[in-house]
């Protein structure tokens, strides 16, 4: 494993691990997996406007991801339309609309299986920089900010109350998000991005005692996917991203089946 | 036992001797006998720790809360009662500042700490937490620290279990002990009995009136039964989305508008249950007129 494009995979892959693992956390406790659907899923609009205009892509992603994370919270206070509805209608409209900029893009024509999946194998040197700039960032807020989440996803009125400024807190934790899918979806594409996050904390929880045992199993986790599944789409020549998530997958049912079998008896 | 029966909690001022835990008891109690007076929309005194005046809230065009104003002040227990639905959970949530009325307005001392014993407590079961570090959440707390405050409420045994395999009654008692360890100046809890029995109720409210004899907070308790927590009240506000009436638990609970919110059981229970508990009983069953520091247990 020395090739110098499966050295940037591993290390591009792993970077992504680390840093979403906490926020994974997150996203478990404070039930937002849907949220990161549809924010991720507007990636490919992102995508396809920078790739349109020359832009940047990471930069053109986290613009239209930070609009759509706006727009979700400004609808998410209408009470008529229950809160999943809602995730899954603008993940789908993110979706829809991000295919039709895309068949509209001259010159050309983008992939869309790459951008869909992603390609952790086509990492450049730009694309390290920017996962490991970005992703430092991310690691520090996510530090910074890990005493007042947590309390806020334990009880939020209890948060509140005790002069935790939540409001504050949760903008900046969607920050967080829209910032660490932006550099996701380069590796794994706007369908998997998600489960970089979810998957290893929920294969963290069953082992552990405390919040932060689970962000460190979750990144234990994460990054061990990320050297398997690599290691497995090599082998046996399957796509990179969705061979981690395979992985992922594995660990998650492997952690979770001792408390399954316990619940039956 | 009302407001003329409470026994001052230290010895009358004498010249010179004023420190400033004599004062803030002594104020408490000069608020409790003002209070018994009825003293709504008099003006605003300077010591309250919270104090809300003509608060309006209303919510998908209706209105929960109609010039709502409402004070406590340091050592005072404020009880405040009401039907399901009256608003009251609104209203403490405009007082710790969680909402934002419409209109009017909360003053709160600078630098209040309150403790907040919400209605219902549910923590995510994907958190994983033990109760030490649900204790301590949020703030720095020595391990010394919240033994005590768990012990306080007699969860001590519960330190190293996780938050998720508690019992309803188990979690409130550590819910409180997570309001004890911040030391708070006011306490705020609403309606903290679900899941604990009849029995385990009156306990929660005599453990509280004991600890504001101990450490001198005010305490703003939300109830749906005025019978269990009268002992305890310095003073009633009958909430039914605006204050119907206020007072020493007495008073109240002869107001017409309380009989006509609670129905003219309710009132006569309370009559009843004043005969039965305006004295306690030593163990050996003589009466004793007004425990002077610790509350009467509930028998």
């Amino acid at each position: 494993m020395t090739e110098p494009y499966l050295m940037r995979a591993l290390l591009g892959g792993m970077g992504l691990a680390l840093v979403a693992a906490p926020l994974g956390c997150f996203v478990v406790w404070r039930r937002m997996a849907y949220f990161g659907e549809a924010v991720a899923q507007s990636g490919l609009i992102g995508i396809a406007l920078g790739l349109a205009f020359a832009l940047n892509l990471t930069a053109s992603v986290l613009v239209v991801t930070l609009a759509v994370s706006g727009l979700l919270l400004l609808l998410s206070r209408q009470t008529l339309v229950p809160i999943d509805t809602l995730l899954g209608l603008v993940a789908h409209a993110a979706l829809a609309l991000g295919v039709i900029t895309a068949s509209l893009i001259q010159g050309p024509q983008l992939d869309l299986m790459t951008f869909l999946f992603g390609d952790i194998f086509a990492i450049s040197r730009a694309d390290l920089r920017w996962i490991y700039f970005g992703g430092l960032l991310t690691l520090a807020l996510e530090i910074w900010l890990w005493r007042p989440l947590l309390a806020i996803s334990v009880h939020e009125d209890l948060a509140a109350a005790e002069g935790t400024r939540t409001e504050y807190f949760k903008g900046l934790f969607v920050l967080l998000l829209a910032l660490v899918v932006a550099i996701a979806i380069k590796i794994v594409g706007v369908l998997l991005t998600v489960a970089f996050l979810i998957m290893p904390a929920a294969a963290a929880r069953p082992l552990s005692e405390t919040p932060e045992q689970m962000a460190v199993f979750a990144a234990i986790f994460g990054m061990l996917s990320v050297a398997l599944g690599l290691f497995l789409s090599v082998a046996l020549d399957t796509p990179g991203g969705p061979s981690i998530v395979l992985m992922l997958a594995a660990f998650f049912i492997a952690a979770v089946f001792p408390s399954v079998l316990r619940q039956r008896r | 036992m009302d407001g003329r029966e409470r026994q001052p909690q230290t010895g009358p001022p004498s010249a010179g001797q004023h420190s400033p835990a004599d004062r803030q008891v002594l104020n408490g109690e000069a608020a409790g006998a003002a209070h018994g007076n009825g003293r709504l929309g008099e003006p605003r005194r300077e010591d309250e720790l919270i104090s809300a005046r003509g608060i309006m809230l209303s919510r998908g065009g209706r209105t929960l809360l109609q010039d709502v104003d409402i004070d406590v002040a340091p050592a005072e227990i404020v009880t405040l009662i009401g039907p399901n639905g009256a608003g009251k959970t609104t209203l403490v949530r405009v007082l710790l500042g969680i909402l934002l009325p419409n209109r009017g307005e909360v003053k709160r001392k600078a630098g209040l700490g309150v403790g907040y014993v919400p209605q219902r407590l549910e923590v995510d079961r994907s958190i994983p937490l033990t109760v030490a570090r649900f204790v301590a959440l949020g703030r720095r707390a020595s391990a010394a620290e919240i033994e005590r405050a768990l012990a306080e409420v007699g969860a001590q045994a519960l330190l190293e279990r996780q938050l998720t395999e508690l019992s309803g009654g188990e979690l409130q008692r550590v819910v409180l002990a997570r309001a004890l360890v911040r030391s708070p100046e006011l306490l705020v809890l609403d309606e903290p009995v679900r899941g604990v029995d009849y029995a385990g109720e009156a306990e929660l409210y005599t453990l509280i009136g004991r600890l504001r004899s101990e450490r001198g907070f005010g305490v703003l308790l939300v109830s749906h039964d005025l019978h269990i927590v009268m002992a305890q009240s310095d003073r009633v506000i009958c909430l039914n989305h605006h204050v119907c009436c206020s007072g020493v638990p007495h008073s109240v609970a002869q107001h017409p508008e309380y009989a006509r919110l609670f129905g003219p059981q309710a009132s006569r229970a309370i009559g009843l249950y004043q005969h039965h508990h305006d004295h306690s009983h030593d163990l050996a069953g003589a009466p004793r007129l007004s425990a002077p520091s610790r509350p009467q247990e509930f028998k």
